[in-house]
């Protein structure tokens, strides 16, 4: 029967002990266990979002990396299209020009070699001109070197006046 | 076959070992008198006023533990004068039986004790008796006794295992625990998440939470103590009635001072039933209130003293048959009660705390209808 009887020397020393063991360990155990608990899974799911959020981060910036890299890609792409379009045009435009100052200098060669042709042919025209002056007064010299000869020429000379 | 015959030779010296060191009130030597299994276990799970050590009951070595008396003044001295005392033995009632009881001598003179209680000794300086029991007056009773040097020894073993965990933290800040903190800390926050958030509203658990994980932790450790069969363990403090209605007590203060408008509602004028029935509730629910903790009470007394009682029957099996051969099958069986016991230790603490929680979760609980 006692076995289901309190007793109250152990219910009075159980009080106390209980009671002491609550405020030290609420005071000293728990708190600070506790907090430490606390702080460090506050730490761990802000880091968590914090990685989560630098995921994005980074997810956002690769993107915007390739957005970037597209751009430049096709600015690169378009800046040389240009450059090329400018070198041949620039390659066309010399060509022509080229081929436009060759067929000037062509032209005015061919227009110098005209006029020196004309010169020379005037010049050779007027040389044997002069030589055929020449030719023509030793010629009359040697004919008229005589009397006979002279009134011959005057004679033949007036046919032909006459003929005509 | 040579490692079987060994092991049942180790099964062998431990169940002599687990016989002289855990147990006392009983020997081999004493063969005129028959050995009475109840009355062991009874000496065994109930308080004592000395912590027996080894031997036998009567010679062996034993801590004297101090008696605290208050009768007409604080009187002290140590419980060696009552076992060291003069034994008196009278007739029993019935045919044949006696009663012992001894008589205190030196400072415990004019008191006597009879099965751990101890008595004024009436004019005549003896105990009268009535039956089984003296009717003589009993002093308040404050001693040390065994159950209460393990309670001191129970939460000394708290506070330093508690206090080194938080010196961990202390030290080390909010990091990844380590040694002594990485055992106790998953128990700790099974207790914050599993018991009081789980069952107490979210907003107003915290406040909950240091009372308890003391309850918790004063049930296991102390149930653990008890599975021990020799200092510091041995003693049957959470098996003893007093202990365990001190600590539903403790709940049902709680509870009662934390019920808010909703739980007294709840009692006294039940909502949403008829207004007869409101009539017919309300006794229901205030008996309900002393119940609730009643069966916390009830619960751990019980399943630890019955644990204590199926470890010392099975190993009694031996002395009862005379017979060291019976080792072979009482130790494995009380082995795997002990085994079973360390479960319930903490099962039985998990419980308490798990129920406390419910009845401050509903009495702090608010209106959700």
């Amino acid at each position: 029967m006692d076995l289901i009887l309190p007793d109250l020397g152990l219910l009075f020393w159980t009080g106390i002990v209980f009671c002491c063991l609550l405020f030290l360990l609420a005071k000293f155990a728990w708190k600070p266990i506790l907090n430490a608990v606390n702080a460090r899974e506050q730490k761990i799911s802000e880091a968590l979002e914090l990685a989560v959020k630098t995921q994005a981060e980074m997810k956002a910036l690769k993107a915007e990396n390739d957005q970037i890299l597209k751009e430049a890609r096709a600015e690169r792409d378009s800046i040389l299209k240009e450059a090329k379009d400018a070198a041949n045009h620039m390659i066309e435009d010399a060509k022509t020009k080229s081929k436009v100052e060759a067929q000037k200098i062509v032209d005015a060669a061919r227009l110098n070699i005209n006029s020196e042709k004309a010169a020379a042919i005037a010049e050779i025209k007027t040389h044997v001109a002069t030589l055929a002056i020449e030719i023509a007064e030793k010629v009359v010299r040697g004919e008229l070197a005589s009397d006979e000869k002279q009134k011959a020429l005057a004679e033949k000379l007036a046919g032909d006046i006459q003929m005509n | 076959m040579q490692h079987l015959s060994k092991l049942s030779f180790f099964m062998r010296k431990v169940a002599v070992l687990l016989a002289f060191v855990g147990m006392s009130g009983f020997s081999f030597a004493n063969e005129e008198k028959e050995f009475n299994v109840s009355e062991m276990i009874m000496h065994h799970i109930k308080d004592a006023h000395e912590w027996h050590l080894f031997g036998p009951e009567h010679g062996g070595t034993s801590i004297y533990l101090p008696i605290i008396l208050m009768d007409n003044g604080l009187k002290t001295f140590s419980s060696k004068h009552f076992y060291h005392g003069e034994a008196v033995e009278v007739a029993g009632k019935e045919e044949g039986a006696s009663l012992h009881y001894v008589k205190g001598v030196g400072p415990a003179a004019g008191y006597a004790m009879y099965h751990e209680e101890i008595y004024i000794l009436n004019a005549a300086g003896e105990l009268h008796f009535d039956g089984e029991h003296p009717h003589n007056a009993q002093p308040m009773d404050f001693s040390i006794t065994k159950n209460v040097m393990s309670l001191l020894m129970g939460a000394f073993l708290i506070l330093v295992v508690m206090f080194s965990v938080a010196k961990f933290y202390r030290k080390n800040g909010a990091v990844a625990p380590k040694g002594i903190a990485k055992f106790f800390e998953p128990i700790i926050v099974m207790v914050r998440d599993d018991i009081a958030k789980a069952n107490i509203d979210e907003h107003k658990y915290e406040k909950y939470v240091p009372y308890l994980l003391t309850i918790f932790f004063f049930i296991w450790f102390n149930n653990m103590l008890g599975l021990i069969p020799f200092l510091p363990g041995g003693a049957n403090l959470t098996g003893n009635i007093t202990v365990t209605l001190f600590l539903a007590v403790c709940t049902l203060l709680v509870t009662l001072f934390s019920g808010n408008k909703n739980y007294w509602g709840h009692i006294f004028w039940m909502p949403g039933v008829p207004v007869p029935m409101k009539f017919f509730m309300m006794p229901i629910e205030i008996i309900g209130i002393f119940t609730k903790p009643f069966a916390l009470m009830i619960r751990l007394f019980a399943n630890i003293t019955a644990g204590h009682i199926i470890v010392l029957a099975l190993i009694s099996i031996i002395f009862v048959n005379k017979n060291i051969g019976w080792a072979g099958l009482s130790v494995p069986m009380a082995l795997f009660i002990s085994i079973l016991e360390v479960l319930v230790a903490f099962l039985q603490g998990f419980l308490f705390a798990m129920l406390s929680a419910l009845f401050i979760g509903a009495a702090v609980e608010e209106a959700h209808h």
